[in-house]
């Protein structure tokens, strides 16, 4: 039993920083119909900021991570502007390549910059965690689940509460009229892009701290467990991110408990392909009719 | 009927006859290195996947990324089989793993093709991908197939010549399925799916046709590419290799057989040739991929392709051609 407690806070922890870059998925593809498939490399971009900063600048963790949320969101807006923003109305299989392209550019530079070695972060957070009776919960555990919490719930205030977020829930709904109705549409794509990778940041910061190594491909495969959940959870839905990726990371997490360390990231796949085979909007997606 | 010894097929097949004697020349006489001669079974294997693939991505126009998966189940497949096969002449055995192989990884696409035929877009692409990985997960810590150690002792028995043949039999059969009643069917589904739909083609026959047929010539392409090396191993087989048979497709041009042919050629050469551009391969790749589709699809540089277009440079030089005479 204390076993699969410690294995459920586990998951509860790898849960967290999938729904945290499941939104950033999400969010893009709600409004810009796009899956951006450089998301998961963001978070590779924001740990590798942080871990410049922190062991090579001596900046202190919460002013690194600060750097690393800007630099993040920099890179995602610039990456739009340059790359996606001339293929808005093509066909989504040359969003698709280009946006594959760019996840490739990404990881093969900081490929040739830091080189093929792990890196290994310092600590960035120093909280020694808690004993619920015998089962301990680390540190890092109730910082992720306070962290993705709170931005949960400000994101949530964000869109439904401010003019930004309106509009953003507007050209999601329909870039046309909300263009008519006086919303910037670019730069609500813009802001999208830059709070999705601002919290890619925040997801790299948290898995650094939680994995301790970083290395050049680790968003590639985190970004698209992070992606399944978005789909688990019914992607353009902010509720169904949270909730996708705290039951994907709790399936993986268990199944490389008590089934196979390896076969755990086929489970993942499965599951997956049987939600998209079953309910492809997702557990928590309202289904749209598909107009000619 | 049209007469099928026209002009045109004529020139391809001479072209066809005449490249195979001067390599195989080439080849035969040591004129080309040791390391060259090497080459000549890979590129043969990369045209192969880079056509297949052009089926899926080119003609009916969705971004399939598992295809080095389909090559896997194929080459494991077929090389198990002619493992078992020593009795019989290691050509025969060769020819009768093709064959498994090819039809294993069809089987496998067809399996596949049942999830992605509901799907559109952008699914396709992540259900194809996690195929893929699914199955490099399942070679890893599968008994039967040597597990992240690899399949070992392959008879090695493909040489340059039945690549060749192969390689020519492929180009050939998807060349003559796009130009035939059902390739243009696959094309307008590409173009319009509810278009295609309203005039009564038949999405999902032809959805699966081109799967399939693809999942089968990338299975044959991994038993060559298995009986050239005469190991195999999982990892080879991953997203990265995908990844490099999409750039074989999207640098040739999505829909250009002969753009496929001539992209997985160079892009095969290249990195082997400039030992210190395989470090850059990689980063070469993925700007080659963002740069194509920009410069494809976006409206802002219509103004460079029109002048950088094949038919104007031609007429430009014929012009050149033709002042000289006058100016003599």
């Amino acid at each position: 039993m204390e076993n699969f407690l410690t294995q459920l806070i586990g998951g509860l922890n790898v849960g967290s920083i999938y729904a945290l870059i499941a939104l950033g998925y999400t969010m893009v593809y709600g409004i810009a119909k796009m899956l951006n498939f450089a998301h998961g490399d963001i978070i590779m971009v924001g740990a590798y900021t942080i871990f410049v900063a922190v062991s090579s600048a001596h900046v202190p963790p919460y002013l690194a991570i600060l750097i690393g949320i800007i630099v993040c969101a920099v890179f995602g807006v610039v990456i739009e502007k340059i790359a996606y923003k001339p293929l808005r109305n093509t066909s989504s299989l040359t969003v698709l390549i280009t946006a594959i392209g760019v996840s490739y550019l990404l990881q093969n530079l900081s490929l040739l910059i830091f080189g093929e070695q792990e890196k290994s972060m310092p600590a960035l957070f120093h909280f020694d965690g808690l004993m619920f009776g015998s089962v301990r919960v680390p540190g890092e555990t109730i910082i992720t689940l306070a962290a993705t919490v709170v931005i949960m719930i400000a994101l949530t205030l964000f869109i439904n509460k401010t003019k930004a977020g309106k509009a953003m829930l507007a050209v999601s709904e329909d870039k046309g009229a909300a263009e008519l109705m006086g919303i910037n549409v670019n730069r609500t794509i813009s802001l999208t892009f830059a709070i999705g990778s601002a919290l890619a940041a925040v997801a790299g910061a948290l898995y650094a701290s939680s994995y301790v190594y970083i290395k050049p491909t680790m968003g590639a495969m985190t970004g698209i467990k992070a992606f399944i959940a978005a789909v688990l959870g019914g992607i353009g839905s902010i509720p169904g991110a949270m909730f996708g990726g705290l039951v994907l990371g709790i399936v993986e997490n268990l199944s490389k408990a008590y089934i196979s360390t390896q076969i755990s990231d086929a489970i993942v796949f499965g599951i997956l392909i049987l939600v998209l085979l079953i309910r492809p909007t997702g557990l928590l997606g309202k289904k749209r009719i598909e107009k000619v | 009927m049209k007469k099928l010894l026209n002009k045109k097929n004529l020139f391809y097949l001479i072209l066809t006859v005449v490249v195979w004697g001067v390599l195989f020349a080439l080849s035969e006489g040591r004129v080309l290195s040791y390391q060259m001669r090497n080459m000549l079974v890979p590129i043969g294997v990369n045209i192969i996947l880079a056509v297949s693939l052009n089926l899926i991505v080119g003609f009916l126009g969705e971004l399939a990324l598992g295809h080095a998966g389909f090559m896997a189940v194929g080459a494991y497949a077929g090389c198990l089989l002619i493992k078992t096969m020593s009795g019989l002449p290691p050509m025969l055995a060769l020819v009768i793993g093709m064959l498994a192989g090819g039809l294993a990884a069809a089987a496998i696409g067809f399996v596949i093709g049942l999830p992605v035929l509901r799907l559109r877009g952008d699914y396709v692409a992540i259900v194809t991908l996690a195929f893929g990985q699914i199955i490099v997960t399942l070679l890893t810590n599968m008994k039967v197939t040597g597990g992240a150690s690899g399949l070992k002792e392959i008879p090695m028995e493909a040489n340059f010549t039945i690549v060749y043949i192969v390689m020519v039999v492929t180009v050939l059969i998807i060349a003559t399925l796009a130009n035939s009643r059902h390739g243009r069917a696959i094309s307008a589904i590409r173009e319009n799916e509810v278009a295609a739909r309203s005039i009564g083609i038949n999405i999902t026959y032809y959805k699966m046709l081109a799967f399939v047929i693809s999942a089968f010539f990338a299975g044959i392409a991994g038993v060559l590419y298995g009986s050239n090396l005469g190991i195999l191993i999982p990892r080879s087989f991953d997203y990265n290799k995908s990844i490099e048979i999409l750039v074989f497709v999207v640098l040739g041009g999505m829909g250009s057989l002969p753009g496929s042919v001539i992209a997985a050629t160079i892009l095969t050469l290249l990195p082997e040739l400039l030992r210190e551009f395989s470090d850059y391969r990689m980063l070469a790749y993925s700007i080659v991929l963002i740069a194509m589709m920009l410069l494809n699809a976006s409206p802002r540089f219509e103004s460079v392709k029109a002048k950088l277009n094949w038919r104007r440079l031609w007429a430009l030089l014929k012009q050149k051609l033709e002042k000289k005479p006058n100016k003599a």
